[in-house]
């Protein structure tokens, strides 16, 4: 049998729900595993990803931290795939775009009576936030895209099957959802 | 005798008066549309249907169906180009649809996965469109609004009140009330209103019904639009096409 194809997976500003349908497709992971080797994944723990065949990104980009991350994948990565609405259209943190991120974190961090200690978090390791959330294809080409909140396990294995079989992947309209 | 076009190859019988569009779906056969609805006179806004008719491009909704014609709709060009359509309505507005009560039911999403959109593509505007919850039947949420005015349309031809209006031009226009708060709960608009229940994506949500029926068992969950639009097409016009009201002969 021929060598496996290196897989990463990575959420940015993401839920993990991606990660979980991808858990979804259930028995069929272990024929996935005799297809494909993971990279850096949180299925792994790997911190950062070599050279790969694909690279399956959920979640879009709200802080620095993020774009560091998607740079990375797009450089090792030979096929890249925005996975889910939130790494296809930014999703549910984007609905922040139409307000202010000052306003945004005075509401959340200050304004807000729950907490006791409120104050702007600022500490030096934490990521910058982006003024606006943006999907990846706004950073970085994307090869890919598999909308859904999430796409389904069908949907998931269906796009990679297609494609550690060499095919272009193609999805019915019945896999193709943006709820 | 009745007269025919040639739709990708095939002949489509048409009466006198039909569109090619509306040939087209009497006939069994679908072509990609949006802003079209059976009970209304075609309006030619969002350009979906737009086909080739010996050669030259137009909007299928309005283009009267004439014998001889030869129509290309199901091609490759003319699907890249109702793809870039959708997509641009996407990346306008704020189209949410993990949180949208019409999903399922919503016949952009519908359009769109019929279609084989992936992405939007082009850079989301995400405009700030606040949503409008005084009336107590109702909720307007304008972030969704695709602007093809059949809620205008059913206010005034069908309901008679006039409820809804586009205002503004080009990159600026925008759905409006017709009332001097601006204020949906300031008009006369009701729950038995065809205007209350003919927009094709969620803007006009009725309150509290929700997710009664729920997300998968929905419209368009178990068909894909391009059946069920023809289910839809036989239906008989509705309304006159004019509004007393709007042309000032009430």
């Amino acid at each position: 049998m021929s060598q496996k194809l290196k897989v990463a997976t990575t959420s940015l500003a993401g839920c993990f729900g991606c990660h979980m349908s991808l858990l979804d497709i259930d028995e069929r992971l272990f024929t996935l595993l005799e297809l494909v080797e993971f990279d850096r994944s949180p299925l792994t723990d790997i911190k950062h990803c070599g050279p790969c065949d694909v690279g399956l990104v959920e979640g879009g980009l709200c802080n620095a931290e993020n774009v560091h991350v998607l740079r990375e994948f797009r450089k090792n990565c030979k096929i890249l795939v925005a996975v889910g609405a939130c790494a296809v259209t930014g999703g549910l943190p984007a609905q922040r775009n139409h307000l202010s991120l000052a306003d945004c974190l005075q509401e959340v961090y200050v304004t807000e009576i729950s907490l006791e200690h409120g104050g702007i978090p600022n500490d030096p390791e934490l990521p910058l936030p982006l003024d606006k959330v943006h999907p990846l294809h706004e950073v970085v080409k994307v090869d890919y895209f598999l909308p859904g909140c999430p796409p389904s396990a069908d949907t998931l294995w269906k796009f990679l099957t297609d494609l550690l079989a060499g095919r272009t992947p193609t999805l019915g309209p019945e896999l193709i959802r943006y709820d | 005798m009745t007269d025919t076009f040639l739709l990708d190859g095939e002949d489509v019988a048409f009466a006198p008066g039909q569109s090619v569009l509306q040939a087209a779906l009497s006939a069994g056969r679908y072509i990609p549309h949006l802003c079209y609805h059976p009970e209304f006179k075609p309006h030619g806004s969002c350009k979906v249907c737009t086909v080739k008719a010996n050669g030259r491009t137009a909007a299928s909704c309005t283009l009267p169906a004439q014998a001889g014609l030869n129509v290309e709709s199901e091609t490759g060009e003319m699907n890249d180009l109702r793809r870039t359509l959708v997509q641009m309505l996407f990346a306008e507005g704020n189209h949410f649809c993990p949180s949208c009560e019409k999903s399922g039911n919503c016949a952009l999403q519908a359009l769109g996965a019929d279609l084989g959109v992936m992405t939007a593509g082009f850079r989301h505007f995400y405009p700030d469109r606040p949503v409008d919850a005084s009336h107590p039947d109702f909720l307007l949420d304008f972030n969704r609004c695709i602007l093809c005015e059949l809620c205008v349309r059913a206010s005034c031809e069908v309901d008679e009140k006039c409820v809804f209006a586009l205002s503004g031009r080009g990159i600026d226009k925008h759905l409006v009330v017709n009332a001097a708060s601006g204020r949906l709960a300031d008009t006369n608009i009701a729950l038995s209103d065809k205007a209350a229940t003919v927009c094709p994506v969620g803007v006009i949500i009725q309150k509290r019904v929700g997710f009664s029926v729920p997300i998968g068992q929905r419209r368009y969950d178990q068909r894909p639009i391009r059946a069920q639009a023809l289910d839809d097409a036989p239906r008989q016009a509705a309304a006159s096409g004019g509004c007393a009201a709007c042309e000032g002969t009430a």
